[in-house]
């Protein structure tokens, strides 16, 4: 193997699972450091520039970052990465002084359409900068669907005020109850670009025999949402089926039970395991006693004069063909009717364009999709820009949130004269964490704490009010007891050959057997040939070459602990514990050319 | 010094020998030691042969005296039996406790110090005796503890890191335990644990008095140029005469060389060793052979590692002294006191 270059951003940004995995790139163990020090503020404000919802997504993000967390790997569940940034935010002082302080204003204005994450991402970024932003939204206040889907029992409206606030309180015009529906009446207004950030508003029917004559009780799950945050449905009857199985069938069902729903059942076409919502909806959900049935395809709403009496459903089983693709067949069982009175359908969401004059420069494609540059955002075209669910359909919010980063450097590069393709590298820092012989700046002893469990309300007052948060959150005490599992993945391990003397103590040290040396070979070889077996090739092996007997140093970084025991244990210094820090490259990064400066 | 105590996660994948252990199951306590002692190195390969052999920890007795080398029994098989001696006695104590109980395994463990100065006519005798053992030094030429003053294995003329020239002969122990009886004896060196984990291995399957001698660079007074023990040195001047692999019962022989480059050896329990040889002369079955070999490379500065001499059919100081087979804290009192009549016959054969 050719050795690493360990300089080349990406490599060391990857050891951070967690923050490689995340879209908006989160430094994620520099901010749990931070809460470990009681230092809420400054951690709240590491997430706020990279992610800009930390109490937001503190309770609702997708979490991308904890399949990846290198703890899951090394022992039965990954650090709460989520719910310690909501620790952050819960436990912050004041901050509205670290806000930044917006440039005099440049002239340029941006209209934005929607007042969802993506929108207000791209806000963030370009209001400080000396843009004039225009938010337009058909609700009253900002937050987009963070507003109208979530439900409060997860995201009351104080958190999501405060975080909108930060937003427009630098400056950003807000049009609330201001519905855009012509693009083309928009870009005559003159601004200098457009964002469109209006997300995947619609949500998919279900067109089955009885949808049209039971339809009084039967409802799409996002508008019914929708309406339940805004106070105009208040009830629903005792028996409710809820058909789908992503994150807002969860929030569907959930709901329903705070409402008057008593037998809720939520019932899906797949089997459980691959449902789409995220695995803690799904407790979340069973914990207040609603039950999912799975492998059942609607077939029929039955009803009588009009009035919805349930579903049928046919049987269906999983069969894989050659490919390993899934296909739902029928099982050969009879078709079951299930009685419910009310049903949610919450089978998917869609965008929808229908404002959007198709001959104002945006092409679509066959799907009746906005051709976005995946990397630019921008449309065909070069002043209007995708993020968001209205970019590539529906995702989540951290995506939106990544979406809007990039959006908003395509502008400010647009606007500047720039070319918006020229992609500014990150810049990194490297340096190292040494103290003394045997102390690191950063906490090396690890923890063997299991998970934390979050502290929920109790169910039966919980199940009474739909406005009372079910998480508590971590206090202070269980929060450092969480961060303490934090396994510092961004402290790596660096080595130096040439200070090598082969000696065999970091090997011998090294708790997980990461360390060999070896003779060289390929890839695939010198993995079959490590310390301990490499079940996992998407990890890197770190290798280098220089040492005196002519063999090279393989680490395998799969389950590294970062312990720094190796370093702790090298007697020349060819280990060293270095912290890895990634800045994003943001509108307004003040070296936008200048070369990336790594290790 | 390391402070924190090392991390309990393993890697998911460990492999498990017989007993379902890991070989992290056999470690003992974090190393005091300096950062890149070569007894740690030591201190692994032990935990490795151990791992290896499936060896249950509570069947092992792990002696030592004082010194670096002395400590490192704190180091692995934390579930031992354990005895950290007077400076230079391990080898009576192991005798002792061989003698109450042959059942368990017994480890010694010494450095240069210990078993060639203060110690030597201890280390002489319990070789001598034939008391089965296996018997490591952790020889790195110096004494650590003090300060890195020359001990009595620092070859003459080389160097101390301030630069002074060792003017007295050096003991080798190979060479004293190949004379004095020792019915397996090898080198090896810390730094190359392929070769240094299998000899001790095949030590501990070993009936009768086993001798290691592991060259182990002290990192903080002997790594220097000049210096005869460092890792540069032992590098460029390691002559290995052969490679083993130690087959156990359920092993497969895996060996594949050429007719003639490999000699199998079978020890008394069944353990099969494999010798490959590298010096296509060498006759580990030859006493007389090796100590002139071993001469005659020491002469020309050559550090000679591999297994140097094995006596598959040795016997032991039990078969010499014909001691009753069960230990001695499970005798019974009617096997210690056999009563009158077996008194009046052991007092009439001495009329």
């Amino acid at each position: 193997m050719k050795p690493t270059d360990i300089s080349a951003p990406d490599y060391f940004h990857k050891v951070v699972d967690c923050q490689w995995a995340c879209p908006a790139h989160t430094p994620v163990p520099e901010y749990i450091r931070l809460i470990a020090e009681g230092r809420y503020s400054d951690a709240y404000m590491i997430n706020w520039k990279s992610n800009v919802f930390p109490g937001i997504l503190g309770r609702t993000c997708d979490r991308p970052c904890e399949p990846a967390c290198r703890r899951g790997r090394v022992e039965e569940n990954p650090v709460a990465i989520c719910r310690l940034k909501r620790v952050a935010a819960d436990f912050k002082d004041d901050v509205k002084h670290r806000m930044p302080k917006p440039l005099a204003k440049n002239g340029k204005r941006i209209a934005l359409v929607g007042g969802g994450p993506a929108s207000l991402t791209v806000a963030r970024d370009l209001a400080p900068l000396g843009y004039h932003c225009t938010v337009f939204d058909a609700d009253p206040k900002a937050g987009g669907m963070m507003r109208s889907q979530i439900p409060k029992f997860r995201l009351p409206d104080t958190v999501i005020d405060e975080e909108t606030d930060y937003i427009l309180n630098l400056g950003v015009e807000f049009k609330g109850g201001h519905r855009i529906d012509s693009l083309k009446k928009l870009l005559n207004e003159n601004y200098d670009a457009i964002f469109i950030g209006s997300g995947a508003p619609r949500g998919r029917e279900l067109d089955i025999p009885g949808r049209k004559e039971a339809a009084s009780n039967i409802h799409i799950g996002i508008e019914w949402l929708a309406s339940v945050s805004f106070g105009h449905v208040e009830k629903i009857g005792r028996r409710v089926i809820v058909l789908g199985g992503g994150n807002t069938a969860m929030d569907c069902c959930r709901t329903a039970r705070r409402l008057g729903g008593q037998d809720v059942k939520v019932i899906v076409r797949s089997g459980f395991e691959e449902m789409k919502a995220s695995p803690w909806e799904k407790e979340d959900a069973l914990h207040e006693d609603i039950p999912i049935l799975n492998y059942m395809v609607p077939v029929a709403f039955k009803h009588v004069g009009g009035k919805l009496i349930g579903v049928t459903f046919q049987k269906v089983k999983a069969e894989y063909d050659a490919n390993g693709r899934r296909n739902l067949v029928p099982s050969g069982e009879p078709d079951q009717t299930i009685p419910c009175d009310d049903v949610l359908v919450a089978v998917g969401q869609e965008n929808a364009f229908p404002w959007i004059e198709r001959d104002c420069g945006i092409e679509f494609d066959k799907w009746n999709m906005p051709q976005v540059d995946t990397k630019t955002f921008v449309s065909t075209n070069p002043k209007v820009f995708f993020g968001g669910d209205a970019a590539f359909g529906p995702k989540n919010i951290i995506w939106a949130v990544a979406h809007g980063h990039d959006a908003a450097l395509s502008i400010h590069k647009m606007i500047s004269g720039e070319d918006i393709t020229e992609r500014p590298l990150p810049e990194v820092q490297v340096f190292s964490q040494k103290m003394g012989i045997h102390e690191w700046s950063y906490d090396n002893d690890i923890s063997g704490d299991k998970r934390y469990k979050v502290p929920h309300r109790d169910k039966v007052i919980a199940l009474k009010d739909i406005k009372a948060e079910v998480e508590l959150g971590y206090d202070v005490k269980l929060a450092l007891g969480e961060a303490q599992r934090c396994l510092n993945c961004d402290v790596q391990t660096v080595f130096s050959a040439p200070a090598c003397i082969e000696c065999d103590a970091c090997v011998d040290i090294c708790p997980m057997d990461c360390i060999t040396f070896t003779e060289n070979g390929e890839e695939e070889d010198l993995r079959q040939r490590l310390k301990a077996p490499s079940p996992r090739p998407d990890q890197a092996l770190y290798v280098a070459e220089g040492l005196k007997t002519g063999r090279v140093m393989v680490k395998d970084e799969d389950v590294c602990l970062h312990c720094g025991l190796c370093a702790e244990r090298c007697p020349t210094g060819a280990w060293d514990m270095q912290k890895y820090l990634i800045d994003m490259t943001y509108a307004g990064s003040t070296c936008q050319s200048k070369a990336r400066s790594a290790a | 010094m390391t402070y924190i105590a090392k991390p309990k996660f393993h890697h998911p994948g460990l492999p498990k020998n017989e007993l379902g252990y890991t070989h992290r199951d056999y470690e003992g306590k974090i190393s005091t030691l300096c950062a890149g002692c070569g007894h740690d190195s030591i201190t692994a390969s032990i935990i490795e042969a151990c791992y290896e052999l499936s060896i249950e920890p509570h069947r092992v007795a792990k002696i030592s005296g004082i010194g670096c080398s002395s400590k490192t029994p704190d180091y692995f098989l934390g579930n031992s039996h354990g005895f950290n001696s007077v400076h230079g006695r391990m080898p009576s104590v192991l005798t002792g406790a061989n003698l109450a109980n042959r059942d368990l395994i017994y480890l010694g463990v010494s450095g240069d110090g210990d078993s060639a100065s203060i110690g030597f006519g201890q280390f002489a005798h319990s070789i001598r005796r034939g008391v089965n053992m296996t018997y490591i030094v952790e020889n790195n030429g110096v004494y650590g503890l003090t300060k890195g003053q020359f001990s009595a294995t620092a070859d003459r003329g080389s160097k101390s890191k301030k630069g002074v020239t060792n003017t007295d002969n050096a003991i080798d122990l190979v060479a004293i335990a190949l004379q004095l009886g020792a019915s397996f004896v090898a080198r090896s060196f810390s730094g190359d644990k392929t070769q240094l984990v299998p000899l001790i291995a095949a030590a501990i399957r070993h009936k009768g008095a086993a001798f290691i001698d592991v060259v182990s660079p002290c990192i903080a007074f002997n790594n220097h140029a000049g210096s005869t023990k460092s890792f540069d040195y032992v590098r460029e001047h390691n002559d290995a005469v052969n490679r083993l692999d130690v087959l156990t019962g359920r092993d497969p022989i895996t060996v594949d060389y050429a007719p003639g480059t490999v000699q199998m050896v079978e020890q008394h329990d069944g353990t099969r060793l494999a010798l490959r040889k590298i010096d296509a002369d060498y006759d580990a079955n030859d006493r007389l052979a090796a100590m002139t070999f071993l001469q005659k490379h020491a002469a020309k500065g050559q550090v000679v590692t591999g297994l140097l001499y094995v006596d598959p059919d040795a016997e032991d100081l039990h078969a010499h002294l014909d001691t009753v087979e069960t230990p001695l804290n499970s005798l019974e009192a009617k096997d210690l006191c056999p009563g009158t009549a077996a008194l009046e016959k052991i007092n009439a054969s001495l009329r």
